[in-house]
């Protein structure tokens, strides 16, 4: 099991410098197909890593360097079941949306494949290291490979745009990693996670606040959580379905999972006894960015800026989940981030069919004009379930054990929080699918945003041609899959049992340490726990399914609704959504601002209260 | 040690920031970047500098000779090589910018709202 670990990111990269040296002399089917095996192979991989690594995690020394008298040199990937399911999901990703591809573009060419792969490994090296300096470069050779994907469509305007916004951003969010690495070496003279945190003892000084607060600052807007999401909103709107479906559907959480990969083992032991202010502080940060993204999602037309409000929306749970620092919440959000990122994956690709079929992807414009669809309505509705988190499927399994979560710690409050939210993100969706796939509603509405020109950037015309079917089978088929996968996901055996114990391990750094300092292998773990939802739980779900129908029927009727609340309160709500949208203005210096005044209130806070 | 460098580090890293905060030239922004890149190269190789050390290469010196940190050294090469990737992906982007929209001025690109 343990030499699989390596070929993870092997397979991946050697694929694409394969296919970058000989794929031009290949026919474009082998160089395809050549990408296909090596994405579906890593998938086989890291689910071989979940299921093998379920009992003791695994350290992999790269080169032979094993660590000698406590003491780190070299590199390590440490994978542990939630790790390599966050991995696990990338790469599966990774093959759905190379098949997408295949007849999204009509001419791809193998350097898009190879984008891909570049893509791939980056995400699962960055999943699986243990080595805070390699977890930055993988950071650098996903951001790198995902604004070349993402400005793909480089003859339009709103990809090259888009793509400035989202690599300037990540950039600056890159340096600040850098420098909290450099001081966090320059303060412990380790690079490696355990040897860092086993350095650091006693109660934090400012260096490690400032140190904290840096790495956050980058991971944060490498998520895209608030204030750091305003790249997001106008990268996941431009890039191509294929790679929207990679950038939603996993780089996102892999952000939020990589404070998690550096809390626990650096930062834990020394904030002790002051879980409660770190925990206030970033869940704070979570509902924020959940609510304001839900709303942000319900007033785009562009179901793509839609999707990617959800995505914001969705990062707001994941960190909720994950701040929460307890098992549950950590087992909670893994499950969360694989659930819902396969869920946004179909839903990215249902927009896809839209687009390739209609040329067009304005639910206003598109009023009524796919009525003629019979599967893609069909998956759109099981989509917009599983944002609303339908229970028993798998995002309601995840979403529960964060309400435990929240309970254990008296936060009951979380609960309608993640509720509402839910509601109004599946509600924009579902408002969307009726207008577009059964012409319900009015067919305009001033108060929501239509993007005004890269309204069909980075898409084809709709050709009339033969194949056109066959291309959007090639769409319908990944997103049929993606979405069984994420439902099904609640009827794996005992599925959030192992998460919970898998997440036990993460939130012990002690057990870790002396896993990656002294090679001893982890002491046997108690029985299993068994895990059902609770009843609160799933009055929760249906209220959020119940809400989501109303909400998504006032979204239609909006002027109706309008009238029947009072003139006063409809000028409230516009002027507020008016303010509200215009600070995505598009523009790099203003979002740059926003993410330096969101670190520095971050850190005034962290620095008030922690030291 | 002095505090010295430290500050310098910390000037040019707000320094870049500032740069790209109020740029009005795609070009001038990916050099602030880069400028704010250059502030990190500082710290790092400031935090692995000891006075009167000489370079970590063992050949021909003492095995107990005082060196500089080489760990350090490494980081700083790597983030060169990183930093000129994403350098050259950006200057590519802002070519085609002005490809297309014959401006180089990021404000007055056409708007992702509404």
């Amino acid at each position: 099991m343990t030499s699989l670990v390596p070929l993870t990111v092997a397979l991946p990269f050697l694929a694409a410098a394969a296919l970058a040296a000989f794929g031009h002399f290949l026919h474009p089917v082998i160089d395809d197909a050549v990408a296909l095996v090596a994405a579906a192979g890593t998938t086989g991989l890291c689910v071989a890593l979940v299921v093998g690594t379920a009992d003791a995690p695994i350290q992999y020394a790269f080169g032979g360097w094993e660590p000698r008298h406590g003491v780190v040199l070299g590199i390590e990937f440490s994978v542990d079941p939630l790790a390599a399911a966050i991995a696990a999901l990338a790469a599966l990703l990774a093959t759905a949306s190379l098949l997408a591809s295949w007849h999204y573009f009509d001419e791809a060419g193998h350097l898009w494949s190879v984008l891909v792969l570049l893509f791939l490994g980056g995400m699962v090296g960055f999943a699986l290291s243990d080595d805070i300096f390699n977890l930055f470069v993988w950071f650098e050779v996903m951001g790198v490979s995902a604004f070349a994907l993402t400005a793909y469509r480089k003859d339009e305007p709103g990809p090259l745009q888009g793509a400035l916004n989202f690599a300037i951003l990540n950039s600056i969010g890159a340096l600040a990693f850098l420098v909290s690495i450099a001081l966090l070496y320059g303060r412990t003279g380790g690079l490696n996670l355990a040897q860092i945190g086993h350095a650091l003892t006693g109660p934090p000084d400012r260096l490690v606040v400032v140190a904290f607060v840096l790495l956050l600052l980058g991971f944060l807007t490498k998520a895209g959580a608030i204030p750091f999401h305003f790249w997001l909103a106008d990268a996941y709107s431009v890039a191509p379905v294929p790679v929207c479906l990679l950038l939603s559907g996993v780089m996102s959480d892999l952000g939020l999972k990589g404070i998690e990969r550096v809390y626990w083992p650096i930062f834990s032991e020394t904030f002790a006894g002051h879980e409660v202010t770190v925990r206030s502080i970033l869940v704070a940060v979570g509902v924020a960015t959940m609510t304001i993204g839900a709303i942000m999602a319900f007033l785009q037309a562009n179901l793509k800026r839609m999707l990617a409000f959800a995505t914001v929306s969705q990062i707001g749970l994941v960190l909720i989940a994950g701040s929460l620092l307890t098992a549950d919440g950590v087992a909670g959000s893994t499950l969360i981030a694989v659930a819902e990122g396969l869920v946004r994956g179909g839903l990215f690709l249902c927009v896809g069919v839209i687009v390739t079929a209609l040329g067009d992807a304005n639910e206003l414009r598109l009023h009524g004009r796919a009525r003629h669809m019979r599967v893609t309505p069909l998956l759109f509705l099981v989509g917009v379930l599983g944002l609303a988190h339908l229970p028993p499927f798998g995002p309601f399994l995840g979403v529960s054990l964060v309400e435990k979560g929240a309970d254990s710690l008296g936060w009951s409050w979380l609960s309608p929080v993640i509720m509402v939210s839910s509601a109004i993100v599946a509600a924009a969706l579902l408002r969307a699918g009726a207008r577009i796939f059964l012409g319900l509603g009015e067919p305009g509405d001033p108060a929501l945003v239509s993007l005004q020109r890269p309204e069909t950037a980075g898409e084809e015309e709709p050709s009339e041609d033969a194949g056109r079917s066959r291309r959007l089978t090639f769409m319908a088929a990944p997103a049929s899959c993606l979405l069984v996968v994420a439902f099904g996901l609640a009827f794996a055996p005992d599925l959030a049992g192992h998460a919970i114990q898998a997440a036990e391990r993460v939130v012990d750094p002690a057990q870790h340490a002396v896993a990656v300092l002294e090679r001893q292998p982890p002491p046997p773990q108690g029985p299993r726990p068994s895990y059902s939802p609770a009843l609160s739980s799933y009055l929760y779900a249906a209220g959020s399914v119940l809400l989501t129908l109303v909400l998504a029927a006032a979204g239609l009727h909006r002027r109706r609704v309008s009238r029947a609340t009072g003139r006063v309160a409809a000028r409230v709500a516009a002027a507020g959504a008016d303010r509200l949208t215009a600070l995505h203005s598009g523009a790099i210096g203003d979002y740059v601002t926003w993410q330096t005044v969101g670190g520095a209130i971050l850190g005034g806070l962290f620095a008030l209260t922690l030291t | 040690m002095s505090y010295f460098p430290y500050l310098v580090a910390g000037l040019v890293f707000m320094i870049g920031i500032a740069g790209v905060v109020t740029s009005r030239n795609l070009i001038h922004l990916v050099v602030c970047l880069s400028v704010a890149q250059s502030g990190t190269y500082i710290l790092l190789l400031a935090i692995g500098y000891r006075s009167g050390g000489t370079a970590p290469i063992f050949k021909g010196i003492s095995e107990k000779a005082k060196t500089v940190d080489p760990v350090v050294q490494a980081l700083t090469l790597t983030d060169v090589v990183v930093s000129v990737v994403v350098a050259a992906l950006l200057l590519a982007l802002a070519l085609d910018v002005q490809k297309n929209e014959e401006t180089l001025d990021p404000e007055e690109l056409p708007s992702m709202r509404s």
